[in-house]
């Protein structure tokens, strides 16, 4: 998972003897046909206030009436997120603001649809989540004039189609010490999101938004100290790079003897730093209570059994299932299941390919997916690189064109010209490649391997690439050996 | 004016023009509705062109519906698309809704000819219609006083002739307090049995919307209409609701109705135990058993009602707050926008609720408050249940007293004591009626409230045909 591993640098790391703690809310917005509480279409980038009705305006006496794929959607998140899936009641969060038409926003308080569960890394460590509760998104508001912000605009417009489109809000534990996981968390809520189809996890386009709230101890410590939650992050880079300059900020402040203040924080990407944005202790007092235009939601037995029929196989298990068919460990497994090639590998090494050599391809030769690959034919294509019938390069020339057109391996690679050359044929072309460069060969027998490539080129231009690579090295390798 | 049974009825057979019935309904309340001041605004042109469509179905042989060209009045909490709807409120003064409430479309598949909106107290928060922005609503029976509230408008309309029909909302007893004050039936139905969508909210959980009606037979024809499962409604009920009308003159012989001990005593004027004592003799006269009944619960029902209305009111109203309709006042910001908006725009009454409510969900306060008074709610329905193994039908006066003087109670807490009989049916989610039985010493109507289990209109309108019938013969 190239993306997990790229934020760790010298400077945001913080120093030894203290231990970042680290808790995620992750709002997935579902990609259901029509919104929450009424008919409007859930459409990203539609011209503005064209998708609403009176009940997602709020306009008075308009009522809300749950959807019900979104209900699915978010018990089938919760599925997959290894939670309990409960019987749940909608609240009412109370606060003014201009692009929340009832001036309240209904989402789910004591009684969530979703409780505890888990999101199993790659590495194998299990991530506690609290609670997935589902909840209706806002309006967009822009603001003009000042700063951009709301308090010193001089006029703000508001777009309404989004007020209303169904979020799950996916609350972590704070368990998480290090920007990696972090990562590694929203990496894999993200491919569980898209395995099951319930969103399409976009992070710069905001139908997946992370929150993270961070805070500091010394290690050893297992208190809670004062946290910030830091906002505007959109993208995997910028989630580390605000985590490990927020934890930095904390450590910094409590070292200087002072402490954090509980406050939300604008991440600035650009800046490289986050902004103090509402302090929490002043905040509103939401008023929650029970929203009376909605009945509970309560799930039947059979209705938690239906949505776990109705699961796809998740990222988890199919890293475990690919380990286990390839003999590998299940680390080793990751980008092959993120680029969905883990069934065409299994598959393969069932009809007989080698697993060792299927995994390879599977990350080297494979980055765009299996295009019109099939099983039997990536199988068939690996058992004629290992008979030596092709070299690797004419495998990889094959592999690219059953990728884009299909066809069986032996038809394309004749069509092609490609056959097993016979080594005597090496042999001499090597002599007469030897006869024409004596310096250069003079180096390789001397122990210079850089001119290798060399002879190896000389070779594959004559051959057409029709050389096998692997036995040109043994028969320079054998001929140096000779003198 | 006919009743609505038989107006309906004399157009669908082309014995009169819906046309000329909503004319002659017009010319009524141009005549004497400047005094009365029921009707906050008209809806002559809707009124007129479903009055032709009506007269034109049955010119055409079909059947424009049961309340073929009935003028109905509506209190000016429900939405009617394109038509001013302010709930009294100057915060919502030029506001024309893009759409009408169910209620509305159900009246006119009916045939029923919406005439105009009425007056009402501010966002129906109050008990005599003096709350109003547009100034107060007067009693037909004697226009120094209150006609009652909040929907003293769609009462008056009924009572002054204007109408045969109204519809009202009821939060805690705002269309069967009106009702008796008025001398009109006034029916509070079964939580979720008539659809929400359209009536500007209150209070969610206790609104319901229902009718108001010169007779038992109008008021039951109207339920039958605007009632049943509304897919726009979340509250409203799925399955299908019993008609009323069918079963109405069945009696009340063998029923077993229980008179409540604690609404006929202290805080009830004499005279309207008196008339309440009469109607449970004859209702036993027609062949009913009545006993007395405690339900101690329903002393607490005012206070609980008082904190639980007022914090989802708090939560409903946040929405007014000049940013997409209604009234807006400039400020600073839009957080100054949001307060001078509302403080121009609210009156008294509704900023009291509004604070009340805020206060009594508010974090530390919320479990002493709104918390408690959600089980004292649960302890009052058990009651009722509980009630309602030993009795078919519950029995009380309507109203603590009959019409009082126009600013007599200037004090809130007088004011929220109107309601005390009415409120615990609200809480219970139970369907409860209004039906005139005589008068009180001042010669002012006395209601009589009919309570029932939930979903049970059906038994309740038997009744309610019963003391009607008796109180025919009282005079």
């Amino acid at each position: 998972m190239s993306e997990v591993s790229e934020s760790k640098t010298a400077e945001s790391v913080i120093p030894d003897g203290w231990e970042m703690v680290i808790g995620l809310e992750v709002h997935v917005e579902l990609g259901t046909a029509t919104k929450l509480f009424c008919g409007c279409a859930n459409n990203f980038g539609d011209e503005p206030n064209t998708n609403i009705c009176p009940t997602c305006l709020g306009l008075p006496g308009s009522l809300p009436v749950p959807n019900a794929q979104a209900i699915d959607f978010a018990m089938t998140l919760g599925r997959a997120l290894n939670c309990t899936v409960l019987p749940s009641i909608f609240a009412r969060k109370n606060y003014f603001y201009p692009d929340m038409p009832k001036d309240f926003q209904t989402t789910q308080y004591e009684e969530p649809t979703n409780g505890e569960g888990f999101i199993q890394l790659p590495d194998g460590r299990s991530i506690g989540i609290e609670r997935a509760h589902i909840e209706e998104d806002t309006g967009k508001s822009t603001h003009l004039g000042g700063g951009g912000r709301i308090h010193d605009a001089t006029a703000t417009l508001v777009d309404y189609n989004r007020a209303g489109v169904p979020l799950v809000e996916v609350v972590s534990h704070p368990v998480m010490h290090d920007a990696e996981t972090a990562r590694a968390y929203v990496a894999e809520l993200r491919d569980i999101l898209l395995a099951t189809g319930v969103s399409d996890a976009r992070m710069e386009e905001g139908s997946m938004r992370v929150d993270a709230n961070v805070s500091v101890r010394p290690v050893g410590s297992d208190e809670l100290r004062t946290r910030c939650e830091v906002k505007n992050i959109n993208s995997l880079r910028s989630l580390g790079r605000a985590i490990n300059y927020e934890a930095r900020r904390h450590v910094d402040l409590w070292t200087n003897g002072e402490e954090p203040r509980q406050q939300t924080r604008h991440w600035d990407e650009d800046g490289g730093r986050s902004t103090p944005g509402r302090s929490k202790e002043d905040a509103d007092d939401y008023r929650y209570f029970a929203c009376p235009d909605l009945p509970p939601l309560t799930p039947t037995a059979e209705d938690i059994a239906a949505i776990d029929a109705a699961l796809p196989s998740l990222p988890a298990a199919r890293r475990s299932a690919l380990a286990v068919a390839a003999g590998v460990e299940i680390i080793d497994t990751t980008l092959t299941v993120e680029r969905g090639l883990d069934l065409l590998v299994i598959a393969g090494i069932a009809a007989g390919a080698d697993a060792t050599a299927a995994m390879k391809h599977a990350d080297q030769n494979l980055s765009d997916g299996q295009g019109q690959l099939t099983p039997a034919s990536f199988a068939a294509l690996l058992v004629m690189e290992a008979d030596g019938s092709l070299s690797s390069t004419q495998v990889k020339t094959v592999l690219a064109e059953l990728v884009a057109n299909g066809g069986e391996p032996g038809d394309v690679a004749a069509s092609m010209g490609f056959e097993a050359m016979d080594t005597s044929e090496l042999e001499s072309l090597l002599d007469r490649i030897i006869g024409d460069s004596p310096d250069e060969w003079a180096r390789f027998v001397e122990g210079d391997r850089k001119v290798q490539g060399h002879f190896v080129g000389q070779i594959m231009k004559a051959t057409q690439g029709k050389a096998d690579g692997k036995v040109v090295n043994q028969l320079m390798t054998q001929r140096a050996l000779e003198g | 004016m006919s009743s609505a049974y038989e107006l309906a009825a004399s157009i669908r057979s082309g014995d009169q023009s819906a046309l000329a019935v909503v004319d002659a309904s017009f010319d009524a309340i141009k005549e004497r509705d400047d005094e009365i001041h029921a009707f906050l605004h008209l809806t002559k042109q809707r009124a007129q062109a479903q009055a032709k469509a009506v007269d034109e179905t049955v010119a055409n042989g079909g059947d424009p519906g049961p309340l073929a060209g009935v003028p109905v009045a509506i209190k000016d909490n429900m939405c009617t698309r394109g038509e001013p709807t302010t709930c009294s409120s100057k915060i919502l003064d030029g506001w024309r809704p893009p759409y009408d409430a169910t209620v509305i479309g159900r009246l006119e598949a009916a045939g029923a000819v919406i005439v105009g909106k009425t007056n009402l107290d501010e966002f129906a928060m109050g008990s005599s219609t003096e709350n109003s922005a547009f100034g107060p609503t007067r009693n037909p029976h004697d226009t120094t006083r209150v006609p009652g509230g909040s929907s003293g408008g769609s009462a008056a309309a009924v009572a002054a002739d204007f109408v045969p029909l109204s519809l009202g909302s009821d939060t805690g007893g705002s269309i069967r307090q009106p009702a008796a004050l008025c001398g009109v039936v006034g029916v509070k139905p079964s939580y979720g049995a008539v659809s929400r969508y359209g009536l500007i909210a209150f209070a969610s959980s206790l609104d319901q919307i229902g009718p108001f009606a010169q007779n038992v037979t109008d008021a039951a024809l109207c339920f039958d209409v605007i009632s049943g499962h509304d897919p726009m409604d979340a509250t409203s009920i799925p399955t299908a609701l019993t008609p009323t009308l069918p079963t109405l003159n069945e009696g009340v012989a063998g029923m077993r109705i229980g008179l409540i001990d604690e609404l006929m005593g202290e805080g009830i004027d004499d005279d309207v135990i008196a008339r309440t004592n009469q109607a449970a003799e004859a209702l036993t006269a027609a062949g009913a058993t009545v006993e007395r009944v405690s339900i101690p619960a329903t002393i607490y029902g005012l206070a609980a009602y008082y904190l639980i209305a007022p914090a989802e009111a708090s939560s409903n109203l946040a929405r007014f707050d000049g940013v997409r309709y209604g009234q807006r006042v400039e400020g600073q910001n839009v957080a100054a926008m949001n307060v001078a908006t509302r403080s121009a725009g609210f009156g008294d009454e509704v900023k009291r609720r509004i604070m009340l409510g805020t206060y009594a969900l508010s974090s530390g306060y919320y479990d002493a408050y709104y918390g408690k008074a959600q089980r004292v709610r649960t302890l009052i329905a058990n009651e009722f249940a509980t009630a309602y193994q030993s009795f078919d039908l519950l029995l009380s006066p309507t109203s603590p007293s009959t019409a009082f003087e126009i600013g007599a109670k200037s004090d809130p807490m007088a004011l929220y004591m109107c309601d005390v009989c009415t409120i615990p049916s609200n809480l219970a989610g139970h369907p409860a009626m209004s039906v005139p039985f005589g008068v009180g010493d001042d010669g002012l109507p006395v209601g009589v409230q009919i309570l029932a289990p939930m979903l049970e209109e059906a038994r309740m309108f038997k009744a309610a045909k019963a003391l009607e019938e008796a109180a025919k013969g009282m005079s």
